[in-house]
């Protein structure tokens, strides 16, 4: 530990800074189709019709209960087969690690963010409900215009605090073989034998972006509290 | 034709018999006070007449726009019929002014600019013209209400439902509460009101409407419920007496 090479580091920027840069594109992508799927999720599970409420509990229920590491491992392999049935092709057509784990993160991801966002409509009162319907809004519009935008702000906190989950949990497609930035730093550690400090470095980058994003969390729960309006929370 | 006709209306929550057979109707430009101690069935009647609550059995018929028919556009309907309630419900994450704007724009179809011009006479009119740019959680619980009262007359309403509008109120708000519901009274609109202010039942109502476990006991002109107390049943001198005593 004595003779930490921070060098090491210096030359292996650029190429640590394409890993981040997937990382932190996959993070958002999950996060924004996640949050879209999960709401469709929450919507559905909140659905008068049993038929449709029970098949989005059955999916949230079966995701929530797989380790993330096996649906990476069960989409790698399902995905193009799942796509050869659809097409009928005569082989598996080549999706790629990049492209599956999109697809897994959004997926796996929509699960959790479904029950974040039930659990933002729910906090909205019934009387708000009333009151839209009242003034003669359809159901569409009554989410629309009216629980939505109170549930998402109720539960910004909560939705922010799993996208850090995520940024952490996408470190896994690098058992893929993808070159996120977990993934990059493993190959130079392995390429320059460096691992200490590549590793020390990696989790410095976490720490300081997962701990500035809970300090904006933080900052927004205290100015956003239940009932404050921000003009009257300064 | 009456402007809203109810014709032996029962409602049931599982076993339990919430409305019984009540039947009455309200005259156009009549006001109606809705009196009874609590669970007695007042608000779930009100909100059955803008179907906010669904009702088993009988007719209720808004402006010969029959309530119970699967056919009935309910939406349109209840933009047609203001209801203003008891914990306000502003919508706290929208401006005033964007409160009294929503509907009539994504239910009436008018443009923003009309929309604000009507929103802003109306504030005008219940005197929060100057509050427009604010958001709900920064005025006082009778200037939400005032602000409710507005949201509701901006979809220019054939009849105004309140529920209980001035009981979550602190009682120097009460007031200012039931002096917009007295001009609107003696503007003509159809107003039924479920409320235990007995001073603006006896000021502004026509007929009072005394219920008790979800029946419609007595429905009688104002000045006979609060001039002629021996004439009434047992059930509703206890009630009076109890809310008078103070």
């Amino acid at each position: 530990m004595n003779d930490l090479d921070l060098d090491v580091i210096t030359r292996a920027l650029p190429w640590l800074a394409q890993g981040l840069q997937y990382t932190v594109q996959l993070t958002c992508v999950a996060a924004l189709g996640g949050t879209v799927l999960g709401t469709l999720l929450a919507l559905a599970r909140l659905s008068p019709r049993p038929i449709v409420a029970g098949l989005a509990a059955s999916y949230v229920n079966l995701m929530r209960s797989v380790p993330l590491l096996l649906v990476i491992f069960w989409f790698y392999f399902l995905v193009p087969l799942g796509l050869q049935w659809l097409t009928s092709a005569e082989n598996p057509p080549r999706v790629g690690a990049e492209r599956s784990a999109y697809v897994t993160f959004i997926l796996f991801e929509a699960a959790y963010f479904c029950e974040i966002v039930r659990a933002g409509i729910a906090s909205v009162g019934a009387g708000q409900q009333a009151a839209a319907r009242a003034l003669g809004l359809d159901q569409a519009q009554v989410l629309v215009h009216v629980i939505l935008p109170q549930a998402f702000r109720n539960m910004l906190p909560v939705l922010l605090t799993q996208a850090i989950i995520l940024f952490q949990d996408v470190s896994l497609v690098s058992l893929l073989n993808v070159t996120d930035f977990v993934g990059a730093a493993g190959k130079i550690a392995q390429r320059d034998g460096r691992v200490v400090e590549m590793y020390l470095f990696v989790a410095l980058v976490y720490l300081v972006l997962c701990s500035m994003t809970s300090a904006l969390v933080r900052r927004w729960q205290r100015t956003h509290s239940i009932g404050q309006h921000p003009e009257t929370a300064r | 034709m009456s402007m809203i006709s109810l014709e032996a209306v029962s409602k049931w929550y599982d076993s339990f018999k919430v409305l019984d057979a009540c039947t009455t109707a309200i005259e156009r430009g009549e006001v109606v006070v809705i009196c009874g101690p609590s669970g007695s069935g007042k608000s779930t009647l009100i909100k059955c007449i803008n179907a906010l609550e669904p009702f088993q059995q009988g007719t209720i018929l808004v402006d010969g726009i029959s309530v119970g028919d699967p056919q009935t556009n309910l939406a349109r309907l209840r933009a047609r019929v203001g209801m203003v309630f008891q914990h306000f419900e502003l919508f706290p994450h929208l401006s005033v002014l964007a409160n009294l704007n929503l509907a009539q724009v994504k239910v009436l179809g008018r443009t923003r600019d009309v929309a604000s011009e009507r929103s802003l006479a109306l504030l005008d009119r219940v005197g929060l013209r100057d509050q427009a740019a604010k958001f709900p959680a920064q005025l006082s619980g009778g200037q939400q209400q005032r602000v409710a009262i507005a949201r509701a007359l901006s979809m220019d309403p054939i009849a105004m439902l309140f529920d209980e509008p001035t009981s979550a109120l602190d009682p120097e708000m009460i007031v200012e509460v039931l002096d917009v519901m007295s001009t609107l009274a003696q503007e003509g609109m159809t107003m039924l009101c479920v409320t235990h202010e007995m001073g603006f039942a006896r000021r502004v109502a026509n007929r009072v409407i005394f219920m008790d476990h979800g029946t419609i006991v007595e429905d009688v002109a104002k000045d006979a419920f609060f001039d002629d107390p021996s004439a009434r049943t047992a059930r509703a001198q206890t009630f009076l007496s109890k809310i008078l005593q103070h």
